[in-house]
């Protein structure tokens, strides 16, 4: 694991977050460290582990597609920040 | 004084209709408008919705509906910022949902509604449960009830402050690394986890999906025992929640620890444990020694890979869950020239320090490059982790361990140092790695100042009830339970 190559620009726009200079300084240091300490994991034989995504000891968990209801269009749009005839509004994509 | 009675002591006092629920109800805001000045456990309160839910509970009361059929009819209940009750705010102490408002209740939500309670107060939390102090909070942090100037733990601290303080009878939170017995311990009540796919997720935040589950914060193993039951069982909405029975918890408490074995992980007695924390430890197992239980040490020797392991799993799972925050569909925007720096900078300015920290972290160990050495060698280590539990669980009942290293910190003593931070969660959070459940309930008090330490029992999965039993055994032969705050 290369802590080194960590480039806070680089992923913070892979994650779509804009930082001002003071926190890419800051949080570049801290998630230094912190890479620093998970390093520890490179410790582990884990030849032949099977990778874990959770614990529930469910699989393939399917319903039956069918409509069902739902909450009304209105409800849907009412915490929109910007919102016109039933649909959302976004800044232009294409030109 | 009402707001002093415990859920069951309230339940019986409706039940014989001494009190009614908008005398509880009153008397929680009341209680909430003398301490919470200080306290600052809640976000937002809808008092006239409060007082209606109250009536309402009245009104069935009075009709003949019982506790048994609804044992929470007439209850006032908090719920921690991330539930989505409908027509209430659901800010998660952060910035970026700016007005939201739910248009539906969760299932947890529901069920307790279904169950009769007053579903009345917002409480704080950290920004969107990624902390262990409700430091991270966009609208300041909740103090603790037994030091104003220490912080209650988190992320679920508004929770166990409200609890602690006796401003609600009783709480709901969420655990995703700790997150409801960490507070629960630094705040002298008992915090529950459920096993994962016991209650359903369906209505709550997502912060770590493999992770979160939902729980009761309360006075009494009793009251855990209640609201667990209330909220548990099948969900078609959460692909994650387990079709298994859900036992009466209330009915099965009682009994002693004869012939219950419990484990000591010698790996969780480490150095750095505090000595007051460690000498009330050591006084908890001689005491579930003297009420009949055998003691075995065993060996978790993965407990110290449990932290990085978690760091990984849960921003990576956060990296994910919180692309959902772009300013498009609900909370606040921050225009920008395209759909690219729209989302940037709404997403810079909406999230606090913590959330960034995590969500840069979870996207570099899932990036092109980087997956199989951060990530997946994580999920291995998962399955390492859980098999520990899995091998102790073969010859013990229950795991018995301290909840957290140290008695609540002072505010601002961790702010600067994430990783120190994140090591307070050492003891809680290979719980949830492994999806079993856990539960955290006084066990002593530190001197100078006076501080809760809080042990904990973590049992196998689906055991909730036979951890309740042991943790009302143990808690029924101490005095812990009863101690309060003075506010």
């Amino acid at each position: 694991m290369a802590e080194t190559d960590f480039d806070i620009k680089y992923v913070a726009n892979l994650a779509r977050i804009a930082l001002t200079p003071d926190e890419e300084a800051k949080l570049g240091a801290q998630l230094g460290d912190i890479l620093g300490y998970i390093k520890q994991l490179e410790e582990l034989d884990v030849t032949d582990v099977e990778p874990m995504a959770h614990a529930v000891p469910l699989a393939n968990v399917l319903r039956a597609d069918e409509v069902r209801p739902s909450i009304p269009q209105e409800a849907a749009l009412a915490n929109a920040p910007k919102q016109t005839n039933g649909l959302f509004i976004v800044p232009k994509i294409v030109e | 004084m009402l707001h002093e009675l415990t859920l069951s002591g309230l339940t019986s006092k409706l039940a014989s209709k001494e009190v009614s629920s908008r005398d509880a109800m009153q008397a929680c805001l009341d209680r909430i408008a003398a301490v919470d000045g200080q306290v600052n456990a809640f976000m937002s309160i809808d008092r006239d919705d409060a007082l209606s839910q109250a009536d309402a509970a009245d009104a069935a009361l009075a009709k003949g509906n019982t506790h048994i059929a609804q044992p929470l009819l007439g209850v006032p209940i908090s719920l921690k910022d991330l539930f989505c009750a409908k027509g209430q705010p659901a800010n998660c102490s952060s910035k970026i949902l700016g007005d939201f408002h739910s248009p539906y209740d969760g299932t947890a939500v529901r069920k307790l509604r279904d169950a009769g309670a007053v579903l009345f107060g917002r409480v704080n939390m950290d920004e969107f449960a990624m902390g262990s102090s409700t430091e991270n909070s966009a609208f300041g942090r909740s103090n603790n009830p037994w030091d104003l100037e220490r912080v209650p733990g988190g992320s679920s601290g508004g929770c166990a402050a409200s609890v602690a303080a006796q401003e609600c009878f009783g709480s709901i939170g969420t655990d995703t690394g700790g997150s409801i017995r960490q507070p629960a311990a630094l705040c002298g009540c008992v915090g529950l986890k459920p096993t994962y796919g016991r209650v359903s997720r369906y209505g709550v935040v997502a912060f770590a999906s493999s992770l979160d589950q939902v729980g009761p914060l309360t006075k009494d193993v009793r009251d855990s025992a209640t609201l667990l039951g209330a909220m548990s069982g099948h969900d078609p909405h959460d692909s994650t929640s387990v079709p298994t029975d859900v036992p009466d918890y209330v009915a099965e408490l009682g009994g002693d620890l004869k012939g219950i074995k419990l484990g000591l992980p010698r790996e969780f007695l480490i150095d750095g444990i505090d000595p007051e924390v460690r000498a009330a430890f050591d006084a908890a197992v001689k005491q579930c020694e003297a009420l009949g239980a055998e003691i075995h040490e065993v060996s978790m020797p993965h407990t110290e890979y449990g932290v990085a392991t978690y760091y990984i799993v849960a921003t990576a799972e956060a990296s994910a869950n919180l692309a959902r925050f772009d300013g498009i569909r609900y909370g606040d925007r921050v225009d920008g020239d395209d759909p690219f720096s729209l989302y940037c900078n709404t997403r810079g300015r909406g999230f606090g320090e913590e959330v960034k920290r995590r969500i840069i972290l979870g996207t570099y160990v899932l990036s092109s490059g980087y997956y199989d050495a951060y990530y997946l060698r994580a999920q291995k280590a998962r399955t390492l982790i859980k098999r520990d539990f899995e091998q102790a669980f073969e010859t013990v009942d229950a795991l018995i361990t301290p909840t957290v290293p140290s008695p609540a910190f002072k505010a601002g003593e961790k702010m600067d140092d994430p990783l120190q931070m994140y090591l307070s969660d050492i003891f809680t959070i290979s719980c949830n790695l492994a999806g079993t459940c856990g539960i955290s309930l006084p066990c002593g008090f530190s001197n100078e100042p006076k501080l809760p330490i809080g042990l904990q029992f973590l049992g196998k999965p689906f055991g909730e009830s036979q951890l309740l039993q042991i943790a009302h055994a143990y808690e029924q032969a101490t005095p812990w339970h009863t101690e309060r705050a003075s506010l």
